[in-house]
Formats: structure tokens, C-alpha cells, sequence
């Protein structure tokens, strides 16, 4: 530990940052980047872009690192009541392709859905550090609510994906937090009761992309395209690839969205199984690392937000891993640090500033 | 300090729960993870061959390249069909969306007509979504310009390069050369469409038509590497289309023209044999018509116009026409007198102007009135005196002399290298039973003896059995095809038609006869066409025969002015040559529709023909 310094030259210290974890992730950001240069046509303003912003994620990182998780539990409602102002904005002044997702702040756009991936982990761990732990049903109705207020609004938006992502990263504090097994069994099984209802309120095109995961092959050239693209793109990949930039799915544009969503695919067929394989190993390094650090954390709220923030990540992969293998239907989740896309990048790296945050201020063992 | 209700908090026990759940979260991760590599695994390692399939299926297309068609040559190497490099706009279905929407929004960029835009849309329905479909052809420089500009609007459609087929001659070589057409789903039943893959044309008519085979070419192949639009990125590898053959025809397009020239403007047909091969040197069946527009696909309304025109442009009067004979028959009714040894070329028969069969009334005339005394064979030709081939006809009875003119092919196709060609009628009374179901009546034979009655012959017959009797009686079949090229620079391989069978001519002192019987047609003091002749300054004799062919037959005594008669109702005029006599090298059959005296008008058409070859091939 170094010694105390007042004020702003403690910004000047080093930051103790746990190399495994830090190490992983920068392997893999610049994984991400070189597979970005082969999904773009080695277009480089977009492996530039890109690199800004992982820069960006990487500077935020850093300097999450060096806030006190104390700190940060007092920030939480701030920092959560901000966002879902932001949020409610998005509805009136909120731009997008299809749908409103972003805001413009003056110099650059925010998707303040984005920043929900941070701000509800963040707000239910403060919540729940404060309360009996494991948690009731009372606590339990006030972080259904901190988290279902955002992932309503998100989903309106309309954005299936992130506001899967935003649920799963609340639910994951309240597991942590030791929520009984029965009263998780309990939750789940009404869900399912309730999802034929939930049908109801989803998007043609929402229901259109789960009928055509159970039969792609029904419409080929129209929804079952982009799976059957992508399972031929990894498919053909083999075990060894064909070569960065090789691959012929992506560079003839048979892959759809083949720099965000299914950029997986890309990786898939330009290294193989074992580029697979390799990138596979990579999330399992930062995520059991991230879980190590949250386990050994020094209270409740920082065992629970670092290992829901670790979880959240692996949603992730699982999501995207198994839509592009033809494994789990189409749901707009890009792979993490690997497609292109701002905030996504920069909150997920942001977040791990506050694990590194976690382990830089872990309890002091003899 | 326990407040009841309220439980105390146990730090100890909430970490070792949540470490305990942190656990469960990894083991979780490390299986889910590993069913998700399992999952890879699966489609990268044991399903590897299938997808690498579909993925080079995906990535490499094979696109057919169209071979050059064989260009159509005259006997000297003038080009009587070209290729010349156009631009045209494709249409594949399944890229272009909505054919009718597609159809309003191209009329936005080129000129597309009505009945382009029906042909088209049929056409895309009834091929696969993703062959492509012509839209238009021969697309206007400003056309493919405006097209390039707005192409983005246009997924799917495409400005194509191609060779399109061109006659220079314009409606000279129509009735001969033929043209080719846009590809119909009658052709495609037709051919065999590996062959044809990317094709957008076919022979329709004439040597287009009868030559495809040779004219076509072999497809080529072209492995592309195609993006996900289809578009073309490289070539992966190519198997090059062979170009069709080059084909020489034995048409000398210099005769050709100066055939048509001498019909001044008439309607009729007229066919230039070389006698020593069969060579066709001119083929013209007027009017005729410009075959260009039917390349790039002619209107309906100016198809209706040449289908319904009174001077029937389309119809392949050569082929397909069928006349009466007449006079022109004489020399071969002449030629069985004399090689069935009823008569020898002294022998008179005596014309008084009508002839009666014993026991009948019915008188036969001739054409002028008294008749012509007694007259020998030359005589009898030479003023077309039709009392001798009267009494010969009924001396040689129907049956013989059918089976005799049969010989020079009348009554049956001549086997000519085009298609359609007619049969015409060779009177027998086996035809009148099979066709008419009536007996043969003995005057029947009487009129069939000046080519009258039943007598139907193609001006392509009459020309055949002309040729015969100025090679020696040799049967070749007229044809057209003299030479093909394999490429623009190998030498012209001249094609080998079968040999004629033996001579059709017995004794070719009876032939000598003839022929001296026809030369006093032109040159005798009596010769129907010596008037025509003396104006003409040849160097050599030619033999002939006129023929005017009724079309209003005469009753009793009442004798008509063809000239006073509607212009449809007038006479055919025939005329049959051959020159010179001493070594036929040209032979002519002639026929001015409507045209009344064969004589008159039919004589000076063919002798301006006949100079007009022999003038230019003094040998």
C-alpha cells in the first residue's frame, strides 16, 4: 500500500491493479481490435474508432480502480438517479435506427441504457449492503423495483437485448446476496408461468426472430439468413481458420452485421476453433478472476456488485456465443471488448475498473 | 440489542454465503462455457466439411459465357451477318423485387414498351427467380448512361455487354440468311439449355436457323467469386466459350443484288443454280423484308403489318410458293417423248389451233388462233405450241409421264439446306385418288401435258429439274452451305455434299435436243423470247422456256389482254434458263407475280440475271 497523500497527487500514484484480470482484458481488447480490422475490410477509421473508445474504457478503468468501493456505495443513488433521467429523456429527444436508443449530450451520443448495466448493479448492492442479508421478500420488492423501473423502460425502447442484460446484472446482486434458493425457484417458475403472457407484448419482429431460431431453414433467404450465414461462416472456419482476413463469409458480406453482433462469427472463421477455444479461455480467465476478486472482497456490497458484474459479462458471451453457433435465438447482445460499439465498451471496462477497484481495496489478510 | 422482527446483521455468515454462491456462479460459468465450446466444437471440427461446402458454394458462382456466334458469310467473304457489340439490361427476380414496380421505375430511366414490359414480366415468371431475364436490348447510349447514374435505385438489374446479331443487307438476304431472335420457351424446349445457359438468342429462320448448330458455339464457364449481392468481385477460374463457326455461303451478294435490281420493283421469286454443283448463287423472293427488327424483338404492330401486307413480305415465295407451271414444262414433257421413243425431234404433229380427244368435245387451244401448222419439237418450243405436248400427253399416257417428271423432282421437296420447304403437286391419278378422291378423266391429261390442271411446283423445283437439264440430268440438291470456318484464321473448310445418283437422262443426244429446242426459244426466227432476246448482246446462246401460268382460264373463243386485267388476277410470268449452252454455268428460274406474259416480262428479268453472272464469271 503506498502512503497517504492528500488531494490530487494521489492520482499521480501507480494504481495497483491485479494483473491477471488487467492483463486478460487488454489480451483480449486488442484480440478484438485485430478481428475488427478483418470484420471491417481492414476499413482502419473503424479499427480507429474503436480503439479510441477501448482507450477511453481502458483510461475510466483505471481511474475506477483507484475509487474506494465505500465511495462508490455512496455515489450508487446518484449515479442511479441520473441515469434513469436520462433514460426517461430518451423517449423524447432519443435518436436511433430503429427505435430510440441514443442521446445526444452535446459532444458525443450516450445510450443510456449503456450506463444502466452500471448504475442497477451498483444501486441494488448499495441497497442490499445496507439491509439483513440474506435478503426478504421486503428487500426483494425494492430491488424488483430498481431494476424493473430501468429494464421497462429499455425495453420499450425497443431493446430486448440490453434490457435482458440490465435485469440479469440486478437479479445477479440479489443471488449473491444469498437469496434463498426456494424464493429464486419461487421467482422462476412464475416467470414461466408468465411468459406465454409476456408473447404478447413483444415485437412482430421479436417473435419473428424466436420462431425463426426454432426453424431457420423454414425462410432462408429472409430472418433464417443471418443464422444460417453465421453457422456457415464458423462452420467453415475448421479447426485452424482460414487466416486473419481470410474469411470469406465476412469479407463478401454473406455475414450480416459481421462488426457488432456477429463479429464472433468472424473470429470463428478466420482462426478456427482454436482462436475459439483461445478467446473462450480468455472471458473464463476475467470472469473466475473477477468472482476470486469479489469473493474475497471486504464486505457484502463489494462481493455482490463484483460478482454480478462478472456474471453480467458472462451473459454476454453465452448470448452472443450461442446466437452465432445457431445455439440460442437472435437477441441484439454484442460479444464484449470484440464488437464494435462505444458505451458498450466503455461501461464494460468501466465496470471492471470498479473490480480492480475491489481488489486494489480488498481486506487486509495477515 | 435484538429489536424482534428485525434480524441482526452476521457479516461472517453473509460472506461465507456469498463466496459459497460466488462458487456455484464459477462452476455454472465453467460448464455453460464449456457446453458453448462444446457447441463450436461441434460445427467447426465434426460438421467442418459440410459447412466449408456451403461455404464455397456460397462464394463461387458459375456464370456461363456466352459464346460469339459464327458469322454468315457470302461465296466471296462479304458479311452477310455480323456481331456488333451492343448493351442490353438484365434482371434477376429474386434481387430485383416486385417485377411490376420495377418495370414503372425503369420507364423512369429507359424507353420500355408495352409489350417489352409483358414479354419480360412472362418470361421472369416462367424461368428460376435467380437466372437473369433480358429486359431490353440495343439500350441507347443515353440509356445505359442515365442507368449508371440511378443504378443504386436498382438491386438486382444490370447493363450487360453483348454481341448483337446485325444484317448489313438490310431485306436483301432476308428469305435466305434468316434471322435470329430472343429466346422463347418454345426454343428452350427445343435445346438443350446447358448449352444455351446465358444465351439470349436463337436462329428463328432461314441458314440462322437451320445452321445453329454450327453457328452457336460452346459455351463457356467462369468460376466468379461473388459477394453476397451477387455482384462479380474476381475470377476464380474459366473455362473459355469456343465461338461458332464461321459459315461461307455459295449467295454471291453482287448477283443477289442485281437479281432483285432486275425485278424492277415486282413481286416474284427467282432462283440462280450452278448447275455443275447445285450451288444456290441467288435466292430472292420479293418483296422481302429487314430482318433487324426482329432481333431485338419486333413490335406486334409491325409483325401484324408484314403478316397482313397483300404483298406478303414474309412469305418465302421460293420455298413455300406454289404456281403453276405452265409452258415451263414443256421441255421436260418434250425430253419424255423423245427418251420413251415416241417421238424423235423431226417428228410433226399438226396444230390446228384446237385439239379434241376422239369421242369428246372439248376442244384445247392454242394460243394462237389457226394454230401454228405442223411442228417439230424445236418448232413446237420454240412457239410454245401446245397441240404437239397435247397429243404427246395423251401418247404418254398420266402415268408414264409422272413417273417421268417425277425424276427431276417435282412433287417432292428438294432438299435445299433451309426449312419449310413445299412438296407442290406432281399430278398423278394416285394423287387425285389420295387427295381428291376422284378418278383421273382422260382431259386431265391433256392440260397436265402444258403444266395446267393439278400442277403446283415451287420456283425452287422448277429451278432444280432446270439445272438437270443443263448439267446432263445429274439430281443435285440445291444447297447453300458452301464453306465453314472453325476460326476467323483458319482456312475455310468447303463442305462436301453428297453426289448426285446417276444421270436422270438416258440418251443425252435426246437432251441435246431439247436444249436446241429451248436455244430457239431466244435465238430462232420464231422464238417467243427473241424480241427480248435482240435486245440483249450476249456472247453465247442460252436456253430457255416462257411460261404464263393462267389465272383466269379461257373459254371458247373469247380471247383475253392479260394487260386489260386486274393487276391480281394477271398471269404469272414464268421464265426457266440456262447458259451458256456449249457449258452451262448459270441456271435461272424466274417468276413475276401478276406479271401477265412470260415472255414479255419473265425473259428480260432472267436474261439481265444471266448476264449479270456470266458478264462478271467469263470463266
Amino acid at each position: 500500500m503506498s502512503a497517504y497523500r492528500p488531494g490530487w497527487q494521489r492520482l499521480l500514484v501507480p494504481p495497483r491493479v491485479d494483473p491477471w484480470l488487467s492483463g486478460a482484458l487488454l489480451v483480449l481488447v486488442l484480440i478484438g481490435l485485430a478481428v475488427l480490422h478483418s470484420a471491417a475490410a481492414g476499413d482502419l477509421a473503424v479499427v480507429r474508432s474503436q480503439a479510441l473508445r477501448d482507450g477511453a474504457g481502458l483510461v475510466a478503468m483505471l481511474a475506477l480502480a483507484r475509487v474506494p468501493p465505500a465511495r462508490l456505495r455512496l455515489w450508487a443513488p446518484w449515479f442511479y438517479a441520473a441515469s434513469l433521467a436520462l433514460l426517461l429523456l430518451v423517449p423524447i429527444f432519443g435518436t436511433g435506427r430503429s427505435g430510440r436508443h441514443w442521446l445526444y449530450l452535446g459532444a458525443f451520443y450516450v445510450q443510456p441504457a449503456e450506463l444502466m448495466k452500471l448504475s442497477v448493479p451498483l444501486m441494488t448492492a448499495a441497497f442490499l449492503s445496507e439491509r439483513v442479508l440474506p435478503p426478504r421478500w421486503g428487500s426483494l420488492a425494492v430491488c424488483a423495483a430498481i431494476i424493473g423501473l430501468p429494464v421497462a423502460l429499455i425495453a420499450i425502447q425497443p431493446d430486448l437485448g440490453t434490457a435482458m442484460l440490465v435485469g440479469a446484472s440486478g437479479a445477479f446482486v440479489a443471488f449473491f446476496a444469498g437469496m434463498a434458493w426456494w424464493r429464486i425457484g419461487l421467482i422462476a417458475g412464475l416467470g414461466a408461468f408468465a411468459a406465454p403472457l409476456g408473447w404478447g407484448f413483444l415485437h412482430d419482429y421479436q417473435k419473428r426472430r424466436l420462431l425463426t431460431f426454432m426453424n431457420p431453414e423454414a425462410d432462408p433467404l429472409g430472418d433464417g439468413w443471418n443464422i444460417i450465414q453465421s453457422k456457415i461462416a464458423v462452420g467453415s472456419g475448421g479447426l485452424w481458420g482460414k487466416g486473419w482476413g481470410e474469411g470469406t463469409q465476412s469479407r463478401l458480406e454473406f455475414l450480416p452485421e459481421h462488426t457488432t453482433d456477429f463479429i464472433f462469427a468472424v473470429l470463428a472463421e478466420d482462426f478456427g476453433f482454436i482462436g475459439v477455444c483461445l478467446v473462450l479461455a480468455l472471458y473464463l480467465i476475467i470472469i473466475g478472476r473477477s468472482l476470486w476478486i469479489a469473493a474475497e472482497a471486504r464486505d457484502s456490497f463489494g462481493r455482490t456488485l463484483g460478482a454480478s458484474l462478472a456474471l453480467t459479462l458472462f451473459v454476454y458471451v453465452l448470448a452472443n456465443g450461442g446466437m452465432i453457433s445457431g445455439l440460442l435465438p437472435v437477441v441484439g447482445v454484442p460479444m464484449p471488448l470484440i464488437s464494435y460499439g462505444g458505451t458498450s465498451a466503455v461501461t464494460l471496462l468501466a465496470g471492471f475498473g470498479i473490480v480492480l477497484s475491489l481488489a486494489a481495496h480488498r481486506k487486509f489478510r495477515g | 440489542m435484538r429489536t424482534p422482527g428485525r434480524p441482526m446483521r452476521n457479516p461472517l455468515a453473509e460472506a461465507i454465503t456469498q463466496r459459497r454462491r460466488a462458487l456455484v456462479a464459477f462452476l455454472l460459468v465453467f460448464v455453460l462455457l464449456a457446453v458453448l465450446a462444446g457447441r463450436f466444437a461441434w460445427l467447426q471440427v465434426a460438421r467442418y466439411e459440410e459447412f466449408h461446402t456451403r461455404s464455397e458454394a456460397n462464394r463461387i458462382k458459375a456464370r456461363p459465357i456466352v459464346p460469339a456466334r459464327g458469322l454468315i458469310y457470302d461465296r466471296t467473304g462479304r458479311i452477310l451477318a455480323d456481331n456488333v457489340p451492343a448493351y442490353r439490361l438484365d434482371v434477376v427476380r429474386e434481387d430485383a423485387g416486385d417485377l411490376e414496380a420495377l418495370v414503372a421505375r425503369l420507364r423512369e430511366v429507359i424507353e420500355l414498351g408495352e409489350e417489352d414490359a409483358e414479354t419480360f414480366i412472362a418470361s421472369a415468371r416462367a424461368r428460376r427467380s435467380f437466372q437473369p431475364v433480358t429486359v431490353k436490348l440495343r439500350l441507347s447510349e443515353a440509356e445505359v448512361a442515365r442507368f449508371a447514374v440511378n443504378r443504386h435505385r436498382f438491386p438486382g438489374v444490370e447493363v450487360v455487354p453483348y454481341l448483337n446479331r446485325h444484317y448489313p443487307y438490310g431485306d436483301l438476304f432476308a428469305h435466305v440468311v434468316g434471322y435470329v431472335g430472343r429466346i422463347d420457351e418454345s426454343d428452350l424446349a427445343r435445346v438443350d439449355p446447358a448449352r444455351y445457359s446465358g444465351a439470349t438468342h436463337i436462329g428463328k429462320a432461314g441458314i440462322e436457323r437451320r445452321y445453329e448448330e454450327r453457328l452457336h458455339g460452346q459455351v463457356g464457364v467462369e468460376q466468379v467469386e461473388v459477394n453476397a449481392e451477387g455482384r462479380t468481385l474476381r475470377v476464380v477460374g474459366r473455362e473459355p466459350a469456343h465461338a461458332g463457326q464461321d459459315i461461307y455461303l455459295s449467295i454471291d451478294a453482287e448477283l443477289q443484288q442485281a437479281v432483285v435490281d432486275a425485278f424492277e420493283g415486282q413481286p416474284g421469286a427467282a432462283v440462280v443454280l450452278d448447275p455443275r454443283n447445285g450451288e444456290v448463287l441467288a435466292l430472292a423472293s420479293l418483296p422481302s423484308y429487314d430482318p433487324n427488327p426482329f432481333v431485338s424483338g419486333i413490335g406486334r404492330a409491325a409483325y401484324a403489318a408484314l403478316l397482313e401486307a397483300p404483298s406478303r413480305p414474309l412469305f418465302n415465295r421460293v420455298l413455300q410458293g406454289g404456281y403453276e407451271p405452265g409452258s415451263t414444262l414443256k421441255p421436260f414433257v418434250g425430253l419424255a417423248g423423245l427418251e420413251y421413243g415416241l417421238r424423235t425431234p423431226r417428228d410433226t404433229t399438226l396444230s390446228t389451233g384446237a385439239f379434241r380427244l376422239p369421242g369428246h368435245e372439248r376442244e384445247y387451244r392454242d394460243w394462237r388462233r389457226g394454230g401454228h401448222g405442223h411442228v417439230n419439237l424445236g418448232e413446237a418450243m420454240a412457239q410454245s405450241v401446245n397441240t404437239y405436248f397435247f397429243q404427246l400427253a395423251v401418247d404418254l399416257g398420266i402415268e408414264r409421264m409422272s413417273s417421268y417428271l417425277g425424276r427431276f423432282g417435282f412433287g417432292q421437296p428438294t432438299g435445299i439446306d433451309l426449312l419449310g420447304e413445299a412438296s407442290g403437286v406432281l399430278p398423278s391419278p394416285q394423287w387425285k385418288r389420295t387427295n381428291r378422291s376422284q378418278p383421273w378423266y382422260p382431259g386431265e391429261t391433256v392440260i397436265a401435258g402444258i403444266g395446267q390442271g393439278f400442277w403446283v411446283v415451287t420456283p425452287l423445283q422448277l429451278a432444280q429439274a432446270t439445272q438437270m437439264l443443263a448439267n446432263g440430268g445429274l439430281k443435285y440438291a440445291p444447297h447453300l452451305l458452301r464453306a465453314t470456318q472453325a476460326r476467323f484464321d483458319a482456312p475455310p473448310v468447303l463442305e462436301s455434299w453428297p453426289a448426285p445418283g446417276p444421270a436422270m437422262v438416258q440418251n443425252p443426244a435426246n437432251l441435246q435436243a431439247v436444249t436446241q429446242a429451248m436455244v430457239q426459244v431466244l435465238h430462232g426466227p420464231t422464238g417467243t423470247a427473241r424480241g427480248v432476246m435482240a435486245q440483249f448482246h450476249l456472247g453465247y446462246t442460252v436456253a430457255g422456256k416462257t411460261g404464263t401460268a393462267q389465272r383466269v382460264s379461257r373459254r371458247g373463243e373469247q380471247s383475253l389482254d392479260v394487260n386489260q386485267l386486274p393487276f391480281t388476277q394477271r398471269h404469272n410470268a414464268l421464265f426457266i434458263a440456262f447458259a451458256p449452252t456449249d457449258a452451262p454455268r448459270v441456271a435461272v428460274m424466274v417468276v413475276v407475280e401478276h406479271g401477265g406474259s412470260g415472255s414479255a416480262v419473265a425473259t428480260p428479268v432472267a436474261l439481265r440475271i444471266i448476264d449479270a453472272w456470266l458478264r462478271r464469271n467469263p470463266e
